[in-house]
């Protein structure tokens, strides 16, 4: 259903600034040349730096990749509501070479989340792993934690080759190419065979824009091992008045009586701007859970990709958008069912306020052989300004004939029957407004199960409907 | 308590009543019979404040205040309640939330403190009783998934929880088997007192066994054909509603 297109009068504002400023700084992504050639040299430099580097082979597939696809513009089909092209344009810095920043402990506690006096947290500052900044509490035997690129190069090395860039076979575009591009600060975690991890991990990625627009991208690789149990929450800061452009990707590989819980968290400011992929790869028959939860930012596209690569394997998707001012937010998500019997159910809401917009598009594919497959899909919205608008498109592709799979998305106002109700007992009407759409919003949280992140989501949603317990 | 004088009401340019009168005392039960289409459970929502219905005419005064003024959460705040002959399922809201925010904003209309959690939770366990209500269907979404019996009780629940001064009871008793009627109804006579006023929206007499009426009242075409004691219901359950289409072509207004 198409309600509306995103305001083009929105991209003349963006040029216009840009031609003030593209020119101030020496090393920018506009410094006379287009960002092809700005990323081409970038690449050579990080190749000559790291000559003896295990990720050379696939980083150098990823710029060619990057060359041959270039950067989506609104014709390519998977980028049709978001003008991905645009933050291009502008005058972002890439430091492929530079220190990881220095930042203070009060900078780091500002943007820490709670429950995190007992969580593993892993600190990335521009898409650089900290490792003086990050502090792991469970043991090595249980969760080990190394930098991508001495992973490809130990033990892990077959792992890495046989898995990293395996998004890349589903995500055509010249975003994921570039992220493979440049992948070399990244981690590898390992959450070993057997043991359920008893502490969540908590991933901040963290851009600093204090001095210049900073475009920053990270690459992670993820294995959830045999009959282990994780809980993994990924958030995102910017910190500094400027923009920041993240293009984050981390790629899970999901074995045997495995269950996976990730929890993404977006409540950034408008000036942040981010593609975030999650490609979920299920080997053995294991168990998946997500939960996107985007509440603030500029341009947020969040890819989510669940690969159902064996016979019964169960995967949940859930996603909440509750966004205003110019906020934009896309959630594209497909789940493949490649062997028979897999179950996956997938729900995502949005609330859309001001001139927000949203963009929900959910593939569905069956292959010939994954008879018996069970998958569901469902996005509703809910716009509250007549300026804001949401794209929704369930996309399902089928190829087996023994399978049940359903679809449905609804966009509108609040219920009126709904709200005659509440007033109707005493309620007065901004109060069932926010009651109700708190409603509305509260069951997507229900699929978080660390109790301090739900309450903190709950607590950021209840503020933001300016909704208080009575 | 409540008068209605003369109110000609409808929904866009359909006039559906034509001149209602009728006052209701404190301490009284009044039963608005009908057959289907005569405007029951319009007279129901254009008392409660349901928007989409215009008034034309005439005027309700409900303890003293002009009713069509206010707005639907002032009614109900001024004591006024409406329980739905459906019940809306509202997803992410607990009963319990749901009750207790509305008792905390008709106390702060009134210029009282807010109950808090233990007083709110002792109050609501001693009337749950009362309507065998299971303290599970209250903490889960409001009337989501609950059968229809579920539903009518809860709003009788929510009645007795708010404690209107009239409460308007809008077909409460369809969907109801006889068990569940009568635990409705017993709810509604512990609320029945020389303070409260209750007017009865039904289409069958047999409710009105249970919850036993002052006045009975036939609704036709929009307006009050009839009015009499309990044994009117009882004749129209007897010669049915062909009786009143067959004797009104003018009777003049209860």
């Amino acid at each position: 259903m198409i309600l509306s297109r995103i305001q083009p009068v929105k991209q003349n504002q963006l040029k216009k600034k840009n031609l003030i400023n593209w020119k101030k700084s020496k090393n920018s992504m506009r410094d006379m040349m287009d960002p092809v050639q700005y990323f081409t040299i970038k690449h050579q430099q990080l190749q000559d730096l790291k000559k003896d580097s295990a990720l050379s082979v696939i980083r150098n597939k990823g710029l060619e990749a990057f060359t041959r696809l270039g950067i989506p513009t609104l014709k390519h089909e998977e980028w049709k509501h978001t003008r991905i092209s645009g933050l291009f344009n502008k005058d972002f810095e890439f430091a492929i070479d530079q220190a990881v920043p220095s930042l203070s402990d009060q900078e780091i506690k500002a943007l820490r989340l709670p429950g995190h006096e007992v969580a593993n947290e892993i600190v990335f500052v521009n898409g650089c792993y900290s490792p003086s900044l990050s502090r792991i509490s469970t043991g090595d035997h249980q969760l080990r934690i190394v930098p991508l690129e001495e992973a490809a190069r130990n033990e892990y090395r077959e792992f890495v080759s046989k898995h990293l860039g395996h998004s890349g076979n589903y995500l055509k575009d010249g975003i994921n190419a570039l992220n493979t591009a440049f992948a070399h600060e990244g981690v590898f975690i390992h959450v070993k065979k057997g043991h359920a991890i008893e502490y969540p991990i908590y991933l901040y990625h963290i851009t600093d824009s204090r001095t210049n627009n900073n475009y920053s991208q990270v690459r992670n690789l993820i294995l959830v091992s045999e009959l282990a149990q994780v809980q993994i929450v990924q958030t995102f800061g910017t910190i500094g008045p400027l923009e920041s452009f993240a293009n984050e990707v981390t790629e899970i590989v999901a074995e045997r009586d495995s269950i996976t819980s990730f929890y993404k968290i977006q409540n950034e400011n408008s000036n942040a701007n981010l593609v975030s992929t999650t490609h979920i790869h299920q080997i053995g028959k294991s168990q998946t859970h997500t939960v996107t939860i985007s509440l603030d930012g500029g341009i947020v596209r969040n890819n989510l990709n669940i690969v159902l690569d064996a016979e019964n394997c169960e995967s949940h998707l859930c996603g909440l958008y509750l966004i205003k001012g110019q906020t934009h937010v896309d959630n594209h998500t497909t789940v493949d069912n490649v062997k028979p019997n897999c179950f996956s159910n997938e729900l995502y809401k949005g609330i859309m306020d001001e001139q927000a917009t949203g963009v929900f598009n959910g593939k569905i594919f069956v292959r010939p052989q994954a008879q018996k497959t069970n998958a569901y899909q469902s996005n509703k919205n809910v716009l509250l300004s007549n300026k804001a608008s949401v794209n929704t498109k369930p996309q399902l592709e089928i190829f087996a004939d023994d399978v049940k799979c359903s679809h449905g998305c609804t966009v509108g106002s609040l219920d009126e029957e709904a709200l005659f109700y509440l007033r109707s007992r005493g309620i007065g009407e901004k109060k069932a407004q926010s009651l109700l759409l708190h409603g509305f919003a509260a069951d997507i949280l229900e699929d978080i199960k660390i109790k301090p992140i739900r309450d903190y989501i709950d607590h950021l949603i209840t503020e933001r409907l300016e909704y208080e317990e009575s | 308590m409540l008068t209605i004088r003369n109110l000609h009401a409808g929904i866009e340019e359909r006039e559906i009543l034509n001149g209602i009168n009728l006052e209701i005392k404190a301490g009284e039960v009044h039963a608005i019979m009908g057959p289907n289409g005569s405007g029951k459970s319009t007279l129901a929502s254009v008392l409660a404040g349901r928007e989409g219905y215009t008034v034309s005419r005439g005027k309700v005064d409900f303890l003293g205040k002009n009713l069509l003024e206010l707005s639907p959460e002032d009614r109900a705040r001024e004591g006024l309640f409406l329980a739905f002959q459906y019940p809306v399922e509202i997803p992410g809201v607990s009963t319990t939330n749901f009750i207790k925010t509305a008792l905390n904003e008709i106390r702060k209309y009134h210029g009282e403190d807010p109950l808090d959690a233990v007083g709110f939770l002792k109050l609501m366990k001693e009337r749950m009783k009362l309507l065998q209500i299971d303290q599970s269907l209250l903490s889960r979404s409001l009337n989501e998934g609950f059968s229809g019996g579920e539903k009518k009780r809860n709003e009788i629940f929510q009645m007795i929880m708010l404690q209107p001064k009239l409460a308007i009871l809008d077909e409460t008793d369809s969907g109801l088997d006889i068990d569940a009627l009568r635990i409705v109804a017993q709810g509604v006579n512990q609320f029945r007192s020389k303070e409260n006023g209750i007017l009865v929206v039904t289409h069958y007499q047999r409710l009105l066994d249970y919850i036993v009426p002052d006045f009975v009242h036939v609704l036709y075409n929009g307006r009050i054909v009839k009015s009499g004691t309990k044994e009117l219901a009882l004749e129209l359950e007897e010669k049915g509603y062909d009786f009143i289409k067959n004797t009104t072509s003018e009777t003049e207004p209860a």
